[in-house]
This record gives structure tokens, sequence and C-alpha cells, in this order.
């Protein structure tokens, strides 16, 4: 075990992937001699060689066509999208043909790649540094989409996405690159070097995709949450008193039902909440599955806290958060009702 | 105060319109063998001016003549005019099947056989093409097994896509022959992607990309370019200029100015230009980049002239948009006739012998479609299992998708 921020993490699960196996490759903008604007591939080059580790030119189209393109040759790309905010020039690519080779071809030609992208707010990024775009990934047939909460699930979720035989859409909330953030913005974040789950095993291990984990069991209520919202959601269930019961999803698609469902069935309340936008995030499709799946267990009407259906702001960034208190009144609507 | 001058936008349009006699006496068509050749090792700056001509072989009199003549021996000069042959008779028989209701979309290669034909003999096995949807002489230049593609158009049982791909849109790793999408472009920065692969595991494999004039337009395009510049991927980018995107002449994807090939150089890679309707041109051209890139030396870009004849697929009537004489105005000519006329003047073929081989390659290409029809056809017959609907979305199949399956009742 060692004390691992999440970039080290991540940055550790790549060092083994590419120690492993000869066909990981890894490129992006700034990711090579530079290693990352977020230092997530700090040292590859020097260690792998820029044949393995390289910096690409401004092109996210371009970024993941080649990706495609090296995976259909029998390479394991793992390519780096600056921010998530940056990701729609290669939506084309991702959507249309990453995502659907396997089955246009009749698996003829496949697309083994992995694309990681920092994502969320909380850092004064403005519009373009802080979206959330994981629903327009999770609409794919084709894609797997993960959201890791911690440094050790960020190493093993990450080797499973580079081990995947399919496309991984890998999102990094970036506001707990260093250390689990709960949205009280005015108070400061306990490192990972300093938190439990800053310890991450060394060498090789995997965390499956489409498995979710309770962070914190409870009786009365279930919080779907993934990414930054973990921490969000138990700052709310520790101000408020109530015994929520947390669900990090990790994996968004494909998405772990039964831990959902045996979750709600048992607290009879659902709050979901995540950063992204409301109308048509990822929420509504947890409201659905709920409803379907939970309708004749719900004790109250399911509640969604979310980004407000606005760009995101950049002075105003701690009144669209969702933060605790909004998470909070949320889980006291839901129990009075 | 002085009146300012009002701005006004230009739109290009094509010299002729439904109506009009085209007369294509303007264009600039060199000499046969009158462009030179250059090293293979030759720097960018060196041959601008191959950008902006016409590489061609074959003259008039079905002579083959200049620097980039003699590459092919008599056998492989039959065997190249077959396989145009093939491409035709098998377009041919597959637009009719379309018009009978077999299939659901064609698309034929009509006046641009030799472009994929030849250019795929100067391949090697290993190597792999990144096809636009008129490209399917690529494979049968490996004589690829026609029922095969049939099946594919058919959608039949033995569909090797099973069903799930609209007709044309083949898929053969085996002949170097990469999934087609049917989104414009996208596989052009592929290609490179996978010629970028090539060369991190120091093999010895090259890519070629291709595309249509139109479709130089999209992003995609530049990236590729980019991309081969920036890494000197072994890769040779193809563009087919066969004058017209659907409805749209190619003045829309490159303005008033310039060519296609010339945009190569705005990356410094070296280009050329050829007669795309000239078998032993296209083949001269393409080993040409395809020795650069082996050797290490880099991307080419070759932008092949030709006149898309037929409509742009059997959901379109060039009548519309286009004087129905513009293809036989079009100055470079058939590119069957005049491989032919070369090799009768060689006095290695003659009429009675094109009349054999055509009759010999309609009993094949009939022979073939009688096989593919007795496994059925889009609307009748033996047809892909539905099951087969929700196999290959993923490697592993997730629950929500085997729940689907079973709500779907198969």
């Amino acid at each position: 075990m060692s004390r691992m921020t999440m970039i080290e993490a991540i940055r550790d699960a790549m060092d083994v992937m590419m120690g492993k196996n000869d066909d990981v490759v890894v490129f992006g903008e700034d990711v090579g001699y530079f290693g990352g604007v977020f230092r997530c591939t700090h040292g590859l080059q020097e260690k792998y060689g820029k044949n393995r580790c390289f910096d690409a030119p401004i092109n996210e189209s371009g970024i993941v066509g080649a990706a495609i393109g090296m995976a259909a040759y029998g390479l394991r790309p793992c390519v780096e999208v600056q921010f998530a905010d940056y990701v729609y020039p290669a939506y084309d690519q991702i959507v249309s043909e990453a995502a659907r080779l396997r089955y246009r071809s009749a698996g003829d030609f496949t697309a083994p790649i992995t694309i990681r992208m920092p994502t969320g707010g909380g850092i004064f990024g403005g519009q373009t540094h802080s979206q959330s775009p994981e629903a327009v990934f999770t609409q794919v047939s084709g894609l797997k989409v993960v959201v890791p909460s911690n440094p050790a699930d960020a190493k093993g979720l990450l080797i499973s996405a580079i081990e995947d035989d399919d496309p991984v859409i890998y999102l990094e909330p970036k506001r707990l690159y260093n250390g689990p953030f709960d949205g009280h913005h005015d108070q400061p974040v306990t490192p990972w070097s300093k938190h439990e789950l800053g310890e991450v095993p060394d060498g090789y291990y995997n965390v499956p995709l489409g498995k979710a984990k309770v962070t914190r069991e409870g009786a009365d209520v279930t919080i779907i949450a993934y990414g930054t919202m973990v921490y969000v959601a138990e700052a709310a269930a520790k101000e408020t008193g109530i015994d929520a019961e947390i669900i990090d999803l990790r994996c968004l698609l494909p998405l772990d039902e039964e831990t959902i469902i045996a979750s709600v069935k048992k607290t009879g309340r659902c709050v979901v909440v995540h950063e992204a936008t409301l109308t048509s995030g990822f929420g509504g499709e947890l409201l659905s599955r709920v409803q379907e799946t939970c309708f004749y267990h719900l004790e109250a009407p399911i509640q969604r806290v979310t980004g407000w259906d606005t760009p995101y702001p950049h002075a105003q960034e701690w009144a669209y958060f969702p933060g605790p208190e909004r998470v909070s009144r949320a889980l006291e609507q839901v129990m009075e009702a | 105060m002085s009146e300012k001058k009002r701005l006004h936008l230009h739109v290009p349009e094509p010299e002729f319109r439904p109506g009009d006699t085209p007369d294509f006496s303007n264009v600039t068509i060199p000499k046969a063998g009158s462009v030179r050749r250059p090293d293979v090792d030759v720097s960018p700056e060196q041959i601008r001016d191959l950008a902006y001509s016409i590489i061609r072989v074959l003259n008039r009199a079905g002579g083959a003549v200049g620097p980039w003549a003699d590459l092919l021996s008599d056998d492989e000069l039959i065997r190249g005019l077959r396989h145009m042959m093939t491409l035709r008779a098998f377009d041919a028989r597959m637009m009719m099947a379309q018009r009978q209701g077999k299939t659901s979309f064609y698309m034929q290669h009509l006046g641009e056989e030799a472009v994929s034909t030849a250019f795929q003999c100067a391949l090697e096995k290993g190597d792999m093409n990144f096809p636009t949807y008129r490209q399917a002489g690529l494979l049968l230049a490996q004589d690829y097994p026609m029922v095969k593609m049939m099946n594919q158009i058919y959608s039949n049982e033995e569909d090797p896509l099973k069903g799930r791909q609209l007709p044309i849109m083949y898929s053969e790793k085996e002949y170097g022959f990469f999934s087609i999408s049917g989104n414009l472009g996208t596989q052009y920065i592929q290609a490179v992607g996978w010629a970028m692969a090539s060369a991190i595991k120091n093999d010895t494999k090259i890519a070629a990309g291709w595309i249509g004039d139109g479709s130089t337009a999209e992003s995609d395009f530049h990236a590729a370019l980019v991309f081969a510049s920036t890494y000197k991927a072994p890769v040779i980018l193809n563009v087919v200029n066969n004058q017209w995107a659907i409805s749209t002449f190619q003045g829309i994807a490159k303005g008033g100015s310039g060519t296609f090939a010339a945009r190569g150089h705005g990356f410094g890679i070296p280009a050329l230009r050829v007669d795309g309707n000239d078998y032993l041109a296209v083949y001269a051209v393409a080993k040409w980049a395809a020795e650069r890139a082996r050797l290490n030396l880099g991307p080419t870009m070759i932008e092949y002239v030709t006149y898309r004849a037929g409509g742009h697929s059997t959901s379109d009537d060039p009548a519309a948009y286009r004087p129905k004489e513009e293809s036989d105005a079009w100055p470079l000519g058939d590119p069957i006739e005049r491989l032919k006329l070369h090799l009768i003047s060689k006095g290695i073929w003659s009429e009675e012998r094109q009349l054999q081989t055509e009759a010999e390659i309609k009993d094949t290409v009939l022979a073939a479609q009688k096989e593919a029809e007795s496994h059925g056809t889009l609307h009748s017959g033996g047809s892909p299992s539905t099951r087969d609907m929700f196999e290959d979305v993923y490697k592993e199949m997730p629950p929500h998708l085997r729940r689907q399956r079973q709500e779907a009742g198969i």
C-alpha cells in the first residue's frame, strides 16, 4: 500500500499497464514531456519512451480518431482529453466510430480505447473547464462510462478500463484530484495523504466496471451519487443526522442496478445527486429505473439535486454547485413526505 | 464622409447546369508522359508543381509513355483490365438488384474503376485501407469472393455483417479493408492512427486513407493531415476527386483556386495529382507513395482526377443538377476503354477477347448473384437472426441488453 493522490493513482494505473502490456500507448495534449496539465502522465515518457507516451496536436477528434486507428491495428491506446469540456470535437469519432465499430463490423474490428478526461467544477474554471458531460456518453450504445471518486478506485477502475475490450469514457472529477472535497468550499480539504481512501494497493489490481459501492450504510434514504457528489452526500447525511445509505456508482454504464434496487427497497426513499445539469441528465435515467423497479417500495417522491440548467458560471460557482445544503434540504423533504 | 463599399457573399457555382452544353476545352490536361517522376526522397518544396499538374501515362493512341510508364507486366495489365470490368459488371448487376427491390441501396463506381483497382495492386498483404463507400475495387482486385459482398448487400442469412450495416459498407480485415463507416471523413485520421501504430511497433506495414473531394471539407481531413505530417506516418492519403459530392460540385469544398492535392503542401506533405482514369498512372503514383511510406519517408497525398459518371447512389438522380452530356464531355475518358486500347495497341488484346471476357465475367457475376440469392435478399428468403441485433454492442452483453433482448422476445 502507498499513500497517493488521485493524480498519482491514475498515473500509477497507466504505469502498471504500460509495464504489463507493450500495446498500451498514452498520448494527448501536453501529456508527453511535460506530463499533462494535471500531471497525470508525469514521468511516463521518460520511463517508456516517446514511442509509448507523446504529445498530440490540439485536435480532440484527431486524438480519438488516431486512437481508433491504432486500436484497429492492435494497440490499446489510453488517451487524454485535457478537459471534458474539450471533448465535443471528438464526439463523432466516439459515437459513430469507437462505440459502433465492433457492432458494424460484426467483431472484425474493435476499439479497445480509454478516453480519460477531467470533469466537473469547483476550481473556478468557468464554463469551459467545469462541465460534467457524462450524459452525452451514457446515451450511446457501445460505450462504458466510469467516474471514480477516490485514489484506490481510480487506479483499479482505470486498469479495468485499459484492459476492457470496448471503448471506455473515464471521467476524472478534478476537484477530487487532491482530496475528498465535500462541497464546503470555505473549509480546507483533507489531502488524500491524510485520508484513509488515499491508501492505494501497489502494483496490479482491478476494480470491475459495472459494480457500485455502498460507501455508507443507512436505513432511512438511499442517495445515489458518483464522483465529487459522494462526499457532498456524506456531508449532508452527517449534517442532517439522517441515516442515509450512500451508493457510489463508480460506473454509470453499465449500471449496477442490483445495488440500487436492493438499497431503495430497503430504505423506501431515494435522492439522486449529480453536478451535471438537470434536464436530460443521468439522474433522469436513475429516477426512471428506480420508479420502474421500486415504485411499490417508495414512501416519497424521488428527489434530484443537480447543477442548474445554465452554463457553468465563473463568479457564481458556489451558487451553481449542488453543495451539501441543497442535498440536506432534499433529504429533509424526502423524509417529511 | 465617404460611402463604404457594401460586402457581398461569394457562393461558387459549377460551370454547367442542366440545359447547358458542357465544354471542358478550358481545362488544361497535360500531355501523357509530360510530368516528371521525382525520386521518392524528394522534399515537398521541390515538387510543388506536381500538385497542380496531372500525371498521365496513357495517351490518346493507347500508348504508355513517359517516366511513370512501364511498371506493369502484360499479365498484370490484363488482370487490371479484368478487375475493372468485373467491378463494372458487379455494379451493373447490383444496381439492377436494387431496382428490383432485392436491397435497399447501392453505390456504383461507374467511371472510377481504375482508382481503387489499380491502387490495390501497389499494396502488400498486411497493409490496411481505410476506404470510403466507392472503393470496392480494393476487394475485387484481390479476387475477394463476390458472393460474400452480395450477401452483405442483400443483408441475407450469410451476411458477414449480420444485417447491421447499410449495403456496400463492407468490412474485411483479412483483405486490408477497414469497416466502412458511412459518416464522412472519419476514416482519414483513423488511417493515420493505424499507420502510427505500425511505426510504433517498428512493423513494415503501411496504411492508406481514402476520402472524396466533398469530404475534404470535414475537420477530420485537417486532423489527418496534421497528425500525418507531425509524426511522418507511413500512410498514403488519397483524395478521389470525382467532381461531385451528391449535387454539390467540387468548388464548394475547394473554393475557386488551387487543387485538393495542393492542400498537402500546407502541411509539408508531398502531393501528386494524377489522371484517375488512367490505370497505369494510378498504379505508378500509388507505387511511388507506397515506397516512400515503406522507407519511413512519411505520408504522401494523392489527388485522383476522375469523374462520377453515375449517380451518387441509387437514391440520386444527377439529371436534376448537371447536364446529362457532362459525363461524355469529361476530357479524361473511360478507364476501361483506355486500358483496353492500350492492350490492343500492344498487340496483347483484341475487341474479340474483350467481348469474350465481358461475357465470361458476366457469367461469373451472375453465378455469384444466384448463389447469394439462394441465401436470401433483403425482403425475402433467409435473413440474419434477430438475436444478432443485440450481439456485438459490447464484447460481453451487459445485463441491461440481456433484459431488453428478453423483452423483445427473441
